[in-house]
């Protein structure tokens, strides 16, 4: 059974008659990650105001777990959390006093109140920080209370926007641990710039560019548009391109320059060995054979730049 | 739900010195007044011969502790409402309280009854040093109680508009200017009508309506007049907020 926990439809929000989002609508269920993308001024922030109710949207309806976030506010925001672009932390207080505001305002027991601030700390590695001010805390260790402040009532819906800013690798690792985790049992909807972090911890992607989801599916079908049937090839004594396409399968061939080769496959067929007998047959020289991923960025650009161009066509 | 952002913003105001720095001075201010008002006492009343020019103990010292009460006020709840909601809009951790299951009505109450409970602190001090009094004469502590309830009223309705101003600007040093100005206005507006005080005008000045509680009388038309106040205020900045989520 699959329980949406985030229903977004339609949301659209006009800032002074320009559409900062237009028409932006997907599901989320129960244990999913899901990665916001887009580049900057794309609507990421502000879609994820109108998710968490800091925002009314112009038109559309936003439903955690099936609460409507306009009719019901309160009950809905019970069941986010949520970390802004812009930490908010008081900073004259205390991670254990400001954590233990945090939980009472989210409406953790009293009772549970202390167990709720260890374990977050725990969760975010700030145990030792506990009776410190958050003011001279570092940015990183500051970032780290934005989250656990964020996780600390174990919300149905985790929101975070930017979370690993200002992070040191050791750090973002943990958090992106810490992502995966909490995207086991409930579910997690982050924005990033960052775009191998997607691929690491998100089995969601949306790109958004121009208030306008222009991809939305799972991170394999991301993959699999960016590995693609490409080899690249170094060889010693390059062949001609022209001996290449004799084999079998084997489609397209680009020479880079005097030793690496490009080759493209047809679907369904696997030439690598029957290049790697030719090169020894022929004595190419085989030094190098390896898939040929176009980055993330390159299938990043081109979705967002494929739908510019798509608008220019339908005006022209 | 109200009284834990209370608590939120009482915690805030004492952990800078500034809490504690404003107790200290405004209670040192006040007790230097009704040392004084002890002291004059004696000598004015052995200067008054006749009967009629006579008046108590209580009366003497509270208008003067009182009187300088309201008129401090003026000064001490602009400086400690400003930063209410400018502060927050400032380093911009308003999300923190907005996306907390709290209505706006929640969020500004709090902070309403926070910054009235930290000033009630002074309101108790002040009847409690009067009641002193208590100990070598027959005080009327009638007379405490209304000054108290009107000084109470009258810091409530101080709070209120200041934290409208507050809401208004992401400043807290404009916040604090701006419900200064607007206050000391309401305060002087009876002034400028004593040739007429049945103006309508005249009507609105919070010290006119303060006036009667210095006397001792509890009146609820003054009563009423506080809390439309108030209330105007407290709504106001709740629509103020909304408008926050709704125009972004």
């Amino acid at each position: 059974m699959t329980n949406l926990t985030v229903e977004a439809s339609e949301l659209t929000r006009i800032y002074g008659g320009r559409e900062a989002v237009s028409n932006v609508s997907f599901n989320l269920t129960q244990g999913q990650v899901l990665g916001f993308l887009g580049p900057n001024g794309a609507g990421k922030s502000t879609t994820m105001k109108m998710l968490t109710g800091n925002l009314a949207p112009s038109a559309g309806s936003v439903k955690i777990c099936g609460i409507d976030m306009i009719e019901n506010p309160k009950e809905a925001k019970a069941l986010i959390g949520y970390l802004p672009e812009m930490r908010p932390l008081y900073k004259e207080f205390t991670v254990d006093e400001y954590l233990t505001i945090a939980a009472r305002l989210h409406r953790v027991p009293s009772r549970n109140i202390k167990k709720a601030v260890e374990n977050a700390k725990e969760r975010c590695g700030l145990t030792h920080m506990s009776k410190r001010l958050i003011e001279n805390l570092s940015n990183g260790y500051q970032q780290r209370v934005g989250i656990a402040q964020a996780i600390i009532h174990n919300p149905m819906v985790v929101i975070l926007d930017e979370p690993t800013v200002g992070l040191d690798p050791i750090q973002i690792r943990d958090i992106r641990s810490l992502i995966r985790e909490i995207g086991s049992d409930h579910s997690v909807i982050l924005s990033t710039h960052i775009l191998p972090e997607v691929e690491m911890v998100c089995d969601h992607v949306q790109i958004i560019d121009k208030g306008n989801l222009v991809f939305n599916g799972g991170i394999d079908v991301l993959k699999r548009q960016r590995i693609g049937n490409k080899l690249l090839i170094g060889f010693k004594h390059a062949p001609q391109t022209a001996d290449l396409l004799q084999i079998v399968g084997v489609s397209e061939a680009e020479a880079i320059d005097k030793n690496m080769i490009r080759v493209r496959f047809a679907e369904n067929s696997m030439p690598h060995e029957a290049i790697v007998q030719a090169a020894v047959k022929n004595g190419w020289g085989l030094f190098q054979i390896a898939p040929d991923q176009t980055s993330l960025e390159d299938v990043f650009v081109q979705l967002t730049y494929q739908d510019a161009a798509l608008a220019e066509a339908s005006a022209a | 739900m109200i009284l834990n952002v209370a608590r939120k913003e009482l915690k805030s105001v004492f952990s800078s010195p500034m809490g504690w720095i404003i107790l200290a001075l405004l209670m040192f201010a006040f007790g230097t007044y009704y040392l004084n008002g002890v002291n004059d006492y004696f000598e004015v009343m052995s200067g008054a011969i006749r009967p009629a020019e006579r008046y108590g103990v209580t009366q003497f010292v509270g208008q003067t502790v009182y009187g300088l009460a309201s008129f401090i006020m003026l000064f001490a709840v602009p400086l400690l409402s400003m930063r209410l909601i400018s502060e927050e809009r400032r380093s911009q951790t308003l999300p923190f309280l907005f996306s907390a299951p709290l209505s706006l009505t929640e969020i500004v109450l709090g902070k309403f009854v926070g910054l009235i409970a930290f000033l009630s602190i002074l309101i108790v001090y002040i009847a409690l040093m009067l009641c002193t009094l208590n100990i070598w004469s027959d005080i009327d502590f009638g007379y405490i109680l209304a000054n108290s309830l009107g000084l109470f009223l009258l810091v409530a309705s101080f709070s209120a508009l200041g934290l409208y101003f507050s809401s208004l600007t992401s400043q807290p040093v404009v916040a604090a200017i701006l419900s200064f100005i607007a206050l000391f206005a309401l305060m002087i507006l009876d002034r400028f009508f004593a040739g007429d005080p049945s103006n309508t005008m005249a009507q609105l000045s919070l010290m006119k309506h303060f006036q009667s509680f210095a006397g001792g009388l509890i009146d609820t038309a003054d009563i009423a007049y506080f809390v439309l106040f108030i209330t105007t205020f407290l709504i106001l900045t709740i629509r103020r907020l909304d408008a926050d989520r709704l125009r972004g």
